[in-house]
């Protein structure tokens, strides 16, 4: 396209550069743009990770009893992760406990959280117009809700005298139960109700993205409506699926306050011994031990993490085409 | 095979999109249980008794006239909302500007440390929140040692998280807009800031709007943050005072103050979502206030 250079000087210019706008701007225009941001992702996030396996693999000061991190990896200290993994591994290990625990509540809540969820995102891809707005604005809610709001509401129905007890009494399903004294169910369904809108908003997304008529075809071949669903529907969704699933799992394995509110010391999750370990002590090896806690969470959770990431920027790729 | 829109028997099938009668039954009951609970509490805190789940008649007691348990009066209520607000427009404040500049920065620059600087926008969305705040709370005691804990603290944590929901936001907006308009005021002679001024952020002006309201209400919701970098008492917020008093408390003021906490949340997320659709009306597409937020959380 060299045809008229003198008339389109400016637009050859333009031309050399990856794309026509890059050269009209200074080098370095957008990085110094991004600059600030990510000078404080990097104090603010990075160097902070790091203090978490500096202070893991840190002394505790011989005369205040203090932790004392440790910044250089030559000189890193096994001791706090020796203690985290002895506790992991001893059948009565205070963590070992605490962290199946936490894995049974997640994994409990996670399933039900699916089986309750999904169908309600179904009928949510089904719905077309006002409907559908009408839903999916119930649907948004209580994402906004504050979630320690929504655990105060279920701590006010479920107390003694509560609401839940009454209509138990009134209809005699059940004798009233003392929900909030360690029952793991509470913490279960607290979690549940807590978490399942993050899950219905990814799966809704997959399932409003199948094309009907891959559905109609499979219909047309003479697959029953059920078959349909278990061959085509539910593997055309299973994406949303996972990325959901992953949504939910990441912030429950770190969840201490749903179990604290609704529970008491027989339901506390791991999130709980962190929260122990780093704010109610002041002592050096608690503080080095709570550290090696994050770390051993944050690397359980990281191939969570890694697929989530992968998927997402599946689905930036895609949007941008 | 059976012909089309018939079934193995030749018998005429049931249209497949017809409305599914079961399952809207199943899905409203579980936005009842997923709204009631909420409602409940919202109503108690008109309460005029101390029960949490007997109704004693309608007042505004928990609000404002009890002369020592309401939210205008108890300190520690007052001292509450005050914080929460306090951090939020604060939060709201640092976190903005700098979210919008990276996210302008990120969509426009091609280059080999891009996808590195992505990643690290990323990461903080898909960290768990105690690892983040375990992370600053631990930064806070052994290296930045000249931040103090309480107000301070609390703000550079939320503005941490923060960033990259301003990024996302505005990252979905300037994939939509293209580079036309810019091009056209360079050509037209305007320099790189001046077409970022009188182009770029006009353009942009509702998405940086709705950004400006969801961190504001994404702090005030914060819970984990808060109380990790909290100095105590007088830095204590709406969601930590729950998580402290929730299991003890014994008249429906901490309904109240959670009631206030929901007003200003759904307020600012109304503001958002018409802020952003004003923008899609403007652009001719036309969506929903709910759609719009439910694309920014994907």
């Amino acid at each position: 396209m060299r045809a008229m250079p003198e008339v389109l000087g400016r637009r050859r210019r333009r031309d050399r550069g990856p794309t026509g706008l890059a050269a009209l701007y200074p080098r370095g225009f957008w990085q110094g743009l991004a600059g600030p941001g990510l000078l404080w992702l990097v104090a603010l996030f990075l160097v902070p990770f790091y203090a978490i396996v500096a202070t893991a693999t840190g002394r505790v000061d011989p005369i205040f009893g203090t932790a004392l991190p440790e910044w250089n990896p030559l000189y890193w200290q096994p001791d706090a992760f020796g203690y985290v993994f002895h506790e992991l591994a001893a059948p009565d290990g205070i963590l070992r406990i605490v962290f199946l625990r936490t894995l049974r509540y997640v994994a409990s809540a996670v399933v039900l959280c699916l089986v309750l969820g999904y169908p309600v995102a179904y009928y949510m891809s089904r719905l077309r117009g006002r409907a559908r707005n009408t839903f999916l604005l119930l649907m948004v809610l209580p994402f906004w809700v504050s979630y320690l709001m929504r655990m105060l509401a279920w701590v006010n129905l479920l107390q003694r005298d509560g609401l839940v007890n009454r209509v138990l009494e009134l209809t005699g399903i059940l004798e009233p139960q003392r929900w909030l004294e360690g029952k793991s169910l509470t913490v279960i369904l607290g979690l549940t109700y807590g978490y399942v809108p993050f899950l219905i908003l990814p799966v809704f997304a997959a399932l409003d993205r199948i094309d009907r008529h891959v559905v109609e075809a499979a219909l047309d071949l003479g697959a029953s409506p059920a078959r349909t669903f278990v061959r085509v529907t539910l593997p055309l969704s299973r994406q949303g699926v996972l990325a959901g699933t992953a949504i939910i799992t990441l912030p429950m394995f770190g969840d201490f306050y749903t179990a604290q509110l609704l529970g008491n010391l027989q339901t506390s999750m791991i999130g709980s011994l962190v929260n122990f370990y780093l704010q109610g002590s002041t002592l050096g090896s608690a503080q080095a031990r709570g550290a090696a806690l994050v770390v051993v969470l944050a690397a359980m959770v990281s191939l969570l993490t890694v697929y989530y990431l992968l998927s997402t920027a599946r689905a930036a790729r895609e949007a941008e085409r | 095979m059976s012909p089309p829109g018939r079934d193995r028997l030749g018998r005429l099938r049931p249209d497949p999109w017809r409305r599914p009668r079961f399952l809207a039954v199943y899905a409203w009951l579980f936005v009842a249980w997923s709204v009631l609970p909420v409602l409940v509490a919202v109503l108690f805190s008109f309460n005029a008794g101390r029960s949490r789940s007997t109704w004693q008649g309608f007042s505004l007691r928990w609000y404002l006239f009890d002369p020592d348990l309401s939210v205008v009066h108890d300190p520690t209520l007052r001292g509450a909302v005050l914080q929460s607000l306090e951090l939020a427009v604060l939060t709201m404040a640092v976190a903005t500007p700098l979210g919008v500049a990276l996210a302008l920065g990120l969509a426009r620059w091609r280059g080999r440390a891009s996808q590195p600087a992505n990643l690290l926008m990323l990461l903080p969305l898909v960290t768990p929140e105690i690892v983040l705040a375990s992370g600053l709370f631990l930064a806070f005691v052994h290296l930045y040692r000249a931040v103090p804990f309480g107000t301070p603290a609390q703000l550079l944590g939320h503005v941490t998280w923060s960033i990259p929901y301003v990024v996302v936001v505005l990252r979905g907006r300037l994939f939509g807009l293209g580079r036309e308009y810019e091009e056209a005021a360079m050509d037209l002679g305007a320099g790189p800031l001046e077409a970022l001024r009188r182009v770029l952020l006009p353009l942009l002006a509702p998405a940086i709007l709705a950004a400006f309201l969801i961190v504001f209400a994404l702090s005030i919701d914060d819970f984990v943050t808060s109380q990790f970098l909290s100095s105590g008492e007088g830095t204590v917020t709406i969601p930590m005072l729950i998580y402290g008093t929730g299991r003890t408390g014994e008249n429906p003021s901490l309904n109240a103050v959670a009631t206030v906490m929901l007003v200003l949340t759904l307020g600012a997320l109304a503001l958002a979502g018409a802020a952003l659709r004003s923008f899609s009306r403007r652009r001719g597409t036309r969506s929903s206030a709910a759609g719009e937020l439910m694309r920014f959380e994907l």
